[in-house]
Protein backbone atom coordinates (compact mmCIF):
# COMPACT_ATOMS: atom_id res chain seq x y z
CA UNK A 1 0.00 0.00 0.00
CA UNK A 2 0.93 3.73 -0.23
CA UNK A 3 2.37 5.23 2.14
CA UNK A 4 0.46 7.63 2.25
CA UNK A 5 -2.34 6.01 2.47
CA UNK A 6 -1.31 3.38 5.13
CA UNK A 7 -1.61 6.91 7.05
CA UNK A 8 -5.05 6.36 7.09
CA UNK A 9 -5.57 2.71 7.47
CA UNK A 10 -7.21 2.69 11.05
CA UNK A 11 -9.32 6.03 9.86
CA UNK A 12 -11.06 4.99 6.50
CA UNK A 13 -12.73 2.11 5.46
CA UNK A 14 -10.84 -0.77 3.93
CA UNK A 15 -13.00 -0.60 0.14
CA UNK A 16 -12.24 3.20 0.11
CA UNK A 17 -8.61 2.53 0.88
CA UNK A 18 -8.84 -0.16 -2.35
CA UNK A 19 -10.65 2.57 -4.32
CA UNK A 20 -8.36 5.25 -3.68
CA UNK A 21 -5.17 2.67 -4.68
CA UNK A 22 -7.14 1.62 -7.99
CA UNK A 23 -7.92 4.72 -9.76
CA UNK A 24 -5.67 7.38 -8.44
CA UNK A 25 -2.23 7.77 -9.95
CA UNK A 26 0.66 7.46 -7.49
CA UNK A 27 1.65 11.28 -7.35
CA UNK A 28 -1.99 12.93 -6.21
CA UNK A 29 -2.80 10.17 -3.80
CA UNK A 30 -1.97 12.32 -0.70
CA UNK A 31 -4.66 14.91 -2.04
CA UNK A 32 -7.28 12.76 -3.17
CA UNK A 33 -7.08 11.00 0.54
CA UNK A 34 -6.82 14.24 2.51
CA UNK A 35 -10.22 14.97 0.76
CA UNK A 36 -11.91 11.41 0.73
CA UNK A 37 -11.19 11.95 4.50
CA UNK A 38 -12.65 14.65 4.70
CA UNK A 39 -16.02 13.98 2.87
CA UNK A 40 -16.30 10.60 4.85
CA UNK A 41 -16.32 12.41 8.36
CA UNK A 42 -19.36 14.40 6.70
CA UNK A 43 -21.28 11.78 5.81
CA UNK A 44 -20.74 9.57 8.82
CA UNK A 45 -23.83 9.45 11.22
CA UNK A 46 -24.00 12.08 13.74
CA UNK A 47 -23.91 10.55 17.34
CA UNK A 48 -27.66 10.66 18.83
CA UNK A 49 -28.95 10.35 15.42
CA UNK A 50 -32.31 7.33 15.63
CA UNK A 51 -30.91 5.15 13.80
CA UNK A 52 -33.21 1.90 14.98
CA UNK A 53 -36.10 4.38 13.98
CA UNK A 54 -34.78 5.40 10.24
CA UNK A 55 -34.44 1.81 9.51
CA UNK A 56 -37.55 0.21 10.58
CA UNK A 57 -39.22 3.19 8.19
CA UNK A 58 -36.98 2.17 5.55
CA UNK A 59 -37.71 -1.46 6.21
CA UNK A 60 -41.13 -1.17 6.71
CA UNK A 61 -42.12 1.18 3.80
CA UNK A 62 -41.26 -1.39 0.94
CA UNK A 63 -42.46 -3.87 3.13
CA UNK A 64 -46.35 -2.78 2.97
CA UNK A 65 -45.56 -3.18 -0.80
CA UNK A 66 -44.03 -6.31 -0.60
CA UNK A 67 -47.99 -8.03 0.79
CA UNK A 68 -49.20 -7.32 -2.64
CA UNK A 69 -47.29 -10.77 -4.23
CA UNK A 70 -46.29 -12.59 -1.18
CA UNK A 71 -47.07 -15.97 -1.78
CA UNK A 72 -44.43 -16.83 -4.78
CA UNK A 73 -43.42 -19.95 -6.29
CA UNK A 74 -39.47 -18.69 -6.82
CA UNK A 75 -36.54 -20.54 -7.34
CA UNK A 76 -35.65 -23.49 -8.92
CA UNK A 77 -37.83 -25.75 -10.96
CA UNK A 78 -40.50 -27.77 -9.07
CA UNK A 79 -39.06 -27.12 -5.81
CA UNK A 80 -41.31 -23.97 -3.60
CA UNK A 81 -39.67 -21.62 -1.59
CA UNK A 82 -41.39 -19.19 0.74
CA UNK A 83 -40.44 -15.55 -0.49
CA UNK A 84 -41.74 -12.33 0.17
CA UNK A 85 -42.77 -11.11 3.08
CA UNK A 86 -43.76 -14.12 4.94
CA UNK A 87 -40.25 -14.95 4.69
CA UNK A 88 -39.07 -11.39 6.44
CA UNK A 89 -41.28 -11.96 8.90
CA UNK A 90 -40.09 -15.50 9.80
CA UNK A 91 -36.71 -14.50 9.77
CA UNK A 92 -37.39 -10.90 11.70
CA UNK A 93 -39.36 -12.52 14.19
CA UNK A 94 -36.53 -15.47 14.86
CA UNK A 95 -39.02 -18.49 14.58
CA UNK A 96 -37.82 -21.32 15.54
CA UNK A 97 -39.62 -23.78 12.71
CA UNK A 98 -39.64 -22.33 9.32
CA UNK A 99 -42.38 -22.96 6.41
CA UNK A 100 -39.73 -24.28 3.82
CA UNK A 101 -36.05 -25.19 5.33
CA UNK A 102 -33.71 -25.36 2.64
CA UNK A 103 -29.92 -26.17 1.48
CA UNK A 104 -27.27 -25.15 -1.01
CA UNK A 105 -24.95 -28.11 -0.84
CA UNK A 106 -21.94 -27.05 -2.67
CA UNK A 107 -19.78 -30.70 -3.70
CA UNK A 108 -16.02 -31.26 -3.68
CA UNK A 109 -14.26 -31.30 -6.89
CA UNK A 110 -14.24 -34.11 -8.95
CA UNK A 111 -17.87 -34.31 -7.34
CA UNK A 112 -19.37 -31.31 -8.85
CA UNK A 113 -18.46 -32.16 -12.13
CA UNK A 114 -21.61 -33.07 -12.84
CA UNK A 115 -20.92 -36.63 -13.21
CA UNK A 116 -22.86 -39.12 -11.48
CA UNK A 117 -24.89 -36.14 -9.87
CA UNK A 118 -28.32 -37.75 -9.80
CA UNK A 119 -26.36 -40.31 -7.71
CA UNK A 120 -24.96 -38.19 -5.35
CA UNK A 121 -28.29 -36.65 -4.99
CA UNK A 122 -30.24 -39.58 -4.37
CA UNK A 123 -27.84 -40.59 -1.55
CA UNK A 124 -28.14 -37.46 0.51
CA UNK A 125 -32.03 -37.44 -0.15
CA UNK A 126 -33.38 -39.25 3.10
CA UNK A 127 -34.47 -43.06 2.05
CA UNK A 128 -37.42 -44.78 3.18
CA UNK A 129 -38.64 -48.40 2.50
CA UNK A 130 -41.74 -47.38 -0.04
CA UNK A 131 -39.37 -46.17 -2.38
CA UNK A 132 -37.61 -49.41 -3.02
CA UNK A 133 -40.83 -51.69 -3.34
CA UNK A 134 -42.67 -52.11 -6.52
CA UNK A 135 -44.84 -54.56 -4.74
CA UNK A 136 -46.22 -56.24 -1.50
CA UNK A 137 -47.92 -59.02 -1.78
CA UNK A 138 -50.33 -60.29 1.08
CA UNK A 139 -50.24 -64.00 1.76
CA UNK A 140 -52.84 -64.57 3.81
CA UNK A 141 -52.13 -68.03 4.74
CA UNK A 142 -48.93 -68.17 5.88
CA UNK A 143 -49.12 -64.42 7.18
CA UNK A 144 -46.38 -62.78 5.26
CA UNK A 145 -45.74 -59.91 3.29
CA UNK A 146 -43.43 -60.59 0.15
CA UNK A 147 -41.89 -57.30 -0.86
CA UNK A 148 -41.05 -57.06 -4.41
CA UNK A 149 -38.01 -54.70 -4.60
CA UNK A 150 -36.94 -51.96 -7.78
CA UNK A 151 -33.58 -53.38 -8.25
CA UNK A 152 -32.64 -50.27 -10.26
CA UNK A 153 -32.84 -47.88 -7.91
CA UNK A 154 -31.32 -49.85 -5.25
CA UNK A 155 -28.44 -49.88 -7.31
CA UNK A 156 -28.26 -46.50 -8.21
CA UNK A 157 -28.43 -45.72 -4.53
CA UNK A 158 -25.93 -48.91 -3.67
CA UNK A 159 -28.60 -50.10 -1.25
CA UNK A 160 -27.91 -53.60 -0.55
CA UNK A 161 -31.03 -56.38 0.37
CA UNK A 162 -28.71 -56.88 4.28
CA UNK A 163 -29.39 -52.77 4.55
CA UNK A 164 -32.60 -53.30 4.08
CA UNK A 165 -33.49 -56.08 6.41
CA UNK A 166 -31.41 -53.88 9.07
CA UNK A 167 -33.57 -51.39 8.59
CA UNK A 168 -36.74 -52.64 9.10
CA UNK A 169 -35.11 -54.89 12.29
CA UNK A 170 -34.20 -51.55 13.40
CA UNK A 171 -37.41 -49.96 13.26
CA UNK A 172 -39.72 -52.98 13.67
CA UNK A 173 -37.53 -55.47 15.10
CA UNK A 174 -40.17 -56.58 18.16
CA UNK A 175 -42.82 -57.05 15.22
CA UNK A 176 -41.06 -58.85 12.57
CA UNK A 177 -38.89 -60.77 11.30
CA UNK A 178 -37.16 -60.52 7.79
CA UNK A 179 -35.31 -62.58 5.16
CA UNK A 180 -34.38 -62.46 1.29
CA UNK A 181 -36.63 -64.78 -0.54
CA UNK A 182 -34.04 -65.48 -2.99
CA UNK A 183 -35.60 -63.89 -6.16
CA UNK A 184 -34.49 -60.57 -5.36
CA UNK A 185 -37.25 -59.63 -2.92
CA UNK A 186 -37.43 -59.93 0.53
CA UNK A 187 -40.16 -62.01 2.71
CA UNK A 188 -41.52 -60.34 5.75
CA UNK A 189 -43.11 -62.44 8.85
CA UNK A 190 -44.68 -61.37 12.03
CA UNK A 191 -43.71 -62.82 15.22
CA UNK A 192 -45.55 -64.80 17.68
CA UNK A 193 -47.79 -65.41 14.66
CA UNK A 194 -50.51 -67.29 16.56
CA UNK A 195 -52.12 -64.62 18.25
CA UNK A 196 -51.58 -62.75 14.90
CA UNK A 197 -54.72 -62.32 12.29
CA UNK A 198 -54.86 -60.61 9.42
CA UNK A 199 -55.45 -57.36 10.75
CA UNK A 200 -51.83 -57.01 12.34
CA UNK A 201 -50.58 -57.71 8.48
CA UNK A 202 -52.04 -54.89 7.21
CA UNK A 203 -50.94 -52.27 10.00
CA UNK A 204 -47.27 -53.95 9.67
CA UNK A 205 -47.54 -53.42 5.95
CA UNK A 206 -48.53 -49.65 6.62
CA UNK A 207 -45.41 -48.92 8.61
CA UNK A 208 -43.09 -51.19 6.56
CA UNK A 209 -43.54 -48.82 3.57
CA UNK A 210 -42.11 -45.62 6.39
CA UNK A 211 -39.34 -47.24 7.32
CA UNK A 212 -36.10 -44.96 7.46
CA UNK A 213 -33.47 -46.59 5.34
CA UNK A 214 -30.82 -44.28 4.37
CA UNK A 215 -29.79 -41.17 3.73
CA UNK A 216 -30.08 -37.98 5.44
CA UNK A 217 -33.27 -37.32 8.25
CA UNK A 218 -34.93 -34.15 7.32
CA UNK A 219 -34.54 -33.91 3.40
CA UNK A 220 -37.09 -35.44 2.16
CA UNK A 221 -36.07 -33.35 -1.64
CA UNK A 222 -33.42 -33.09 -3.90
CA UNK A 223 -32.60 -30.77 -6.95
CA UNK A 224 -29.40 -31.32 -8.81
CA UNK A 225 -28.78 -27.73 -10.28
CA UNK A 226 -26.21 -26.43 -12.64
CA UNK A 227 -24.74 -23.25 -10.85
CA UNK A 228 -22.27 -21.16 -12.70
CA UNK A 229 -19.79 -23.98 -13.89
CA UNK A 230 -20.80 -26.56 -10.82
CA UNK A 231 -23.18 -28.75 -10.20
CA UNK A 232 -24.49 -28.33 -6.62
CA UNK A 233 -27.37 -29.95 -5.14
CA UNK A 234 -30.52 -27.85 -3.47
CA UNK A 235 -32.79 -29.89 -0.91
CA UNK A 236 -35.93 -29.35 1.06
CA UNK A 237 -35.13 -30.26 4.55
CA UNK A 238 -32.38 -28.99 6.34
CA UNK A 239 -29.74 -30.93 8.72
CA UNK A 240 -26.54 -28.95 7.91
CA UNK A 241 -24.82 -31.03 10.67
CA UNK A 242 -25.02 -34.41 9.36
CA UNK A 243 -24.61 -32.60 5.70
CA UNK A 244 -21.49 -31.03 6.62
CA UNK A 245 -20.10 -34.84 7.94
CA UNK A 246 -20.01 -35.80 4.61
CA UNK A 247 -17.24 -36.58 2.74
CA UNK A 248 -18.47 -35.52 -0.87
CA UNK A 249 -19.91 -32.21 0.86
CA UNK A 250 -18.11 -28.63 0.34
CA UNK A 251 -17.85 -27.76 4.28
CA UNK A 252 -17.18 -24.11 3.80
CA UNK A 253 -19.47 -23.05 1.16
CA UNK A 254 -22.40 -25.33 1.68
CA UNK A 255 -25.31 -23.22 3.57
CA UNK A 256 -29.00 -23.76 4.93
CA UNK A 257 -31.68 -21.14 5.41
CA UNK A 258 -32.35 -22.30 8.69
CA UNK A 259 -30.92 -19.57 10.70
CA UNK A 260 -31.13 -21.81 13.81
CA UNK A 261 -29.63 -24.21 12.57
CA UNK A 262 -26.54 -22.00 11.19
CA UNK A 263 -26.39 -20.55 14.77
CA UNK A 264 -25.91 -24.11 15.96
CA UNK A 265 -23.24 -25.74 13.87
CA UNK A 266 -21.85 -22.00 12.84
CA UNK A 267 -22.11 -19.76 15.33
CA UNK A 268 -23.68 -16.24 16.04
CA UNK A 269 -21.42 -14.33 14.12
CA UNK A 270 -22.13 -16.72 10.91
CA UNK A 271 -26.21 -16.14 11.92
CA UNK A 272 -25.51 -12.39 11.81
CA UNK A 273 -24.04 -12.94 8.34
CA UNK A 274 -26.64 -15.29 7.56
CA UNK A 275 -30.04 -12.86 8.25
CA UNK A 276 -28.51 -10.39 6.16
CA UNK A 277 -28.22 -12.70 2.95
CA UNK A 278 -31.64 -14.06 3.54
CA UNK A 279 -33.22 -10.92 4.24
CA UNK A 280 -31.19 -9.02 1.26
CA UNK A 281 -32.11 -12.06 -1.06
CA UNK A 282 -36.01 -11.55 -0.67
CA UNK A 283 -35.54 -7.55 -0.99
CA UNK A 284 -33.69 -8.31 -3.88
CA UNK A 285 -36.09 -10.66 -5.22
CA UNK A 286 -38.85 -8.00 -5.16
CA UNK A 287 -36.73 -5.61 -7.05
CA UNK A 288 -36.80 -3.37 -3.93
CA UNK A 289 -34.29 -0.60 -3.15
CA UNK A 290 -33.58 -1.06 0.79
CA UNK A 291 -29.44 -0.42 1.78
CA UNK A 292 -28.19 -3.56 3.12
CA UNK A 293 -27.01 -1.19 6.32
CA UNK A 294 -30.67 -1.06 7.52
CA UNK A 295 -30.84 -4.72 7.57
CA UNK A 296 -27.14 -5.11 9.12
CA UNK A 297 -28.02 -3.21 12.15
CA UNK A 298 -31.44 -5.25 12.75
CA UNK A 299 -29.29 -8.14 12.36
CA UNK A 300 -26.69 -6.87 14.96
CA UNK A 301 -29.63 -6.66 17.25
CA UNK A 302 -30.83 -9.42 16.78
CA UNK A 303 -27.65 -11.21 17.72
CA UNK A 304 -25.87 -8.82 20.22
CA UNK A 305 -27.47 -11.66 22.89
CA UNK A 306 -25.06 -14.17 22.09
CA UNK A 307 -28.24 -15.82 20.98
CA UNK A 308 -31.17 -15.02 18.21
CA UNK A 309 -33.30 -12.81 19.24
CA UNK A 310 -36.49 -12.60 17.59
CA UNK A 311 -37.85 -8.66 16.92
CA UNK A 312 -40.79 -9.33 19.22
CA UNK A 313 -42.04 -9.02 22.64
CA UNK A 314 -40.19 -12.63 23.41
CA UNK A 315 -37.13 -11.15 22.06
CA UNK A 316 -35.23 -8.15 21.65
CA UNK A 317 -38.31 -6.63 23.34
CA UNK A 318 -38.02 -8.37 26.57
CA UNK A 319 -34.47 -7.40 26.70
CA UNK A 320 -35.32 -3.62 27.54
CA UNK A 321 -34.34 -2.38 30.52
CA UNK A 322 -37.06 0.38 30.73
CA UNK A 323 -40.59 -1.17 31.98
CA UNK A 324 -42.21 1.55 30.57
CA UNK A 325 -40.32 0.67 27.00
CA UNK A 326 -41.51 -2.61 27.57
CA UNK A 327 -45.38 -1.73 27.92
CA UNK A 328 -45.68 0.60 25.14
CA UNK A 329 -44.72 -2.19 22.57
CA UNK A 330 -47.03 -4.88 23.13
CA UNK A 331 -49.17 -6.64 26.23
CA UNK A 332 -49.04 -3.75 28.83
CA UNK A 333 -50.48 -4.16 31.70
CA UNK A 334 -48.88 -8.00 31.80
CA UNK A 335 -45.33 -5.84 31.68
CA UNK A 336 -46.76 -3.28 34.21
CA UNK A 337 -48.17 -5.75 36.55
CA UNK A 338 -44.94 -7.93 36.62
CA UNK A 339 -42.45 -4.91 37.25
CA UNK A 340 -44.97 -3.86 40.01
CA UNK A 341 -44.78 -6.82 41.61
CA UNK A 342 -40.93 -6.82 41.80
CA UNK A 343 -40.69 -3.54 42.48
CA UNK A 344 -38.90 -2.70 39.07
CA UNK A 345 -37.34 0.89 38.61
CA UNK A 346 -37.46 2.91 35.54
CA UNK A 347 -34.46 5.05 35.44
CA UNK A 348 -36.10 6.81 32.09
CA UNK A 349 -33.24 6.59 30.22
CA UNK A 350 -33.85 6.23 26.82
CA UNK A 351 -36.81 7.08 24.44
CA UNK A 352 -40.24 5.99 24.39
CA UNK A 353 -40.38 6.44 28.59
CA UNK A 354 -39.36 10.14 27.89
CA UNK A 355 -41.91 10.40 25.39
CA UNK A 356 -44.60 8.72 27.39
CA UNK A 357 -43.73 11.73 30.30
CA UNK A 358 -44.06 14.49 27.82
CA UNK A 359 -40.23 14.66 28.34
CA UNK A 360 -37.19 15.47 26.03
CA UNK A 361 -36.27 12.53 24.27
CA UNK A 362 -32.31 11.76 24.48
CA UNK A 363 -32.02 11.17 20.98
CA UNK A 364 -30.33 13.60 18.46
CA UNK A 365 -30.06 17.06 20.15
CA UNK A 366 -31.79 15.82 23.03
CA UNK A 367 -28.91 13.81 23.20
CA UNK A 368 -26.10 15.80 24.81
CA UNK A 369 -26.46 18.18 28.38
CA UNK A 370 -24.85 21.40 28.59
CA UNK A 371 -21.00 21.17 28.76
CA UNK A 372 -20.82 24.66 30.32
CA UNK A 373 -22.38 25.56 33.87
CA UNK A 374 -24.44 28.44 33.74
CA UNK A 375 -23.37 31.32 36.18
CA UNK A 376 -26.49 32.39 38.71
CA UNK B 1 -17.58 -41.22 6.26
CA UNK B 2 -16.92 -39.23 9.71
CA UNK B 3 -14.66 -36.34 8.78
CA UNK B 4 -12.99 -33.24 11.18
CA UNK B 5 -14.93 -30.91 9.97
CA UNK B 6 -13.70 -26.76 10.57
CA UNK B 7 -16.07 -24.47 10.67
CA UNK B 8 -13.64 -21.75 10.95
CA UNK B 9 -12.72 -22.28 7.43
CA UNK B 10 -16.98 -21.62 6.15
CA UNK B 11 -17.52 -18.87 4.16
CA UNK B 12 -20.47 -17.70 6.90
CA UNK B 13 -17.73 -17.69 9.52
CA UNK B 14 -15.68 -14.18 10.19
CA UNK B 15 -12.31 -14.66 11.80
CA UNK B 16 -12.20 -14.85 15.50
CA UNK B 17 -9.35 -13.98 17.52
CA UNK B 18 -8.67 -13.54 21.36
CA UNK B 19 -8.07 -10.21 22.68
CA UNK B 20 -4.89 -10.43 24.85
CA UNK B 21 -5.35 -8.39 28.45
CA UNK B 22 -3.37 -5.32 27.38
CA UNK B 23 -5.27 -5.04 24.15
CA UNK B 24 -8.55 -5.21 25.90
CA UNK B 25 -7.81 -1.98 28.44
CA UNK B 26 -6.80 -0.35 25.39
CA UNK B 27 -10.08 -1.20 23.16
CA UNK B 28 -12.79 -0.20 25.89
CA UNK B 29 -10.77 2.75 26.80
CA UNK B 30 -11.27 3.63 23.14
CA UNK B 31 -15.05 2.71 22.53
CA UNK B 32 -15.63 4.26 26.20
CA UNK B 33 -17.65 1.38 27.31
CA UNK B 34 -17.21 -1.09 30.51
CA UNK B 35 -16.29 -4.40 29.27
CA UNK B 36 -19.96 -5.49 30.16
CA UNK B 37 -21.62 -3.49 27.56
CA UNK B 38 -19.98 -5.27 24.75
CA UNK B 39 -22.59 -7.51 22.68
CA UNK B 40 -22.10 -10.54 23.48
CA UNK B 41 -20.94 -14.28 22.21
CA UNK B 42 -21.69 -17.20 24.53
CA UNK B 43 -18.73 -19.55 25.46
CA UNK B 44 -20.15 -22.73 23.85
CA UNK B 45 -20.12 -21.21 20.23
CA UNK B 46 -18.71 -23.37 17.98
CA UNK B 47 -16.53 -20.74 16.29
CA UNK B 48 -15.04 -20.29 19.70
CA UNK B 49 -13.91 -23.86 19.45
CA UNK B 50 -10.36 -23.72 19.26
CA UNK B 51 -9.81 -20.23 21.03
CA UNK B 52 -9.75 -21.14 25.35
CA UNK B 53 -12.03 -18.22 26.10
CA UNK B 54 -12.83 -17.88 29.32
CA UNK B 55 -15.55 -15.78 30.91
CA UNK B 56 -14.96 -11.91 30.46
CA UNK B 57 -12.57 -12.35 27.19
CA UNK B 58 -13.14 -10.01 24.68
CA UNK B 59 -13.18 -11.32 20.92
CA UNK B 60 -11.70 -9.53 17.98
CA UNK B 61 -13.98 -10.48 14.98
CA UNK B 62 -13.05 -9.15 11.72
CA UNK B 63 -15.65 -9.43 9.47
CA UNK B 64 -15.90 -8.84 5.45
CA UNK B 65 -18.66 -6.02 5.34
CA UNK B 66 -20.34 -5.39 1.77
CA UNK B 67 -19.82 -1.74 2.61
CA UNK B 68 -17.08 -1.04 4.23
CA UNK B 69 -14.45 -3.85 2.97
CA UNK B 70 -13.60 -4.90 6.36
CA UNK B 71 -14.57 -4.05 9.54
CA UNK B 72 -13.71 -5.03 13.16
CA UNK B 73 -16.05 -6.16 15.40
CA UNK B 74 -16.24 -6.74 19.53
CA UNK B 75 -17.83 -9.67 21.61
CA UNK B 76 -17.30 -10.22 25.26
CA UNK B 77 -17.55 -13.78 26.47
CA UNK B 78 -20.30 -14.67 28.25
CA UNK B 79 -21.22 -18.38 30.13
CA UNK B 80 -24.56 -19.52 28.82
Amino acid sequence: MHAELKKYSDKLPKSLLQEIEEKCPASKIKKVAARVYEEYCKTKIDAGEAVGLVSAESIGEPGTQMTLNTFHFAGVAEMNVTMGLPRIIEILDGRKSIATPMMEIFLKSPFNKGKDIHNIALRIKESILGEFVKEYVINIVDLKIELKLNLEKMGAIGVKHALLIKAIDKSLGKEVTSKEDGEGGLVVKLRGRDEKGLNDLYKIKEKLRSVYVCGIKGISQVLPVKRRDEFIVITAGSNMKKILDLDFVDETRTTSNDIYEIRKVLGIEATRQAIIDEVFKVIEAQALNVDIRHIMLVADTMCSSGEIKGITRYGVVSEKSSVLARASFETPIKHIINASLVGEIDFLNSVVENVMLNQPVPVGTGLPGLLTKVAK
Amino acid sequence: MAKKIDITKHVLVPKHTLVSEAEKKRITDNLKLSGSELPRILKTDPALAGLKAKDGDIIKITRISRTAGETIFYRRVISA
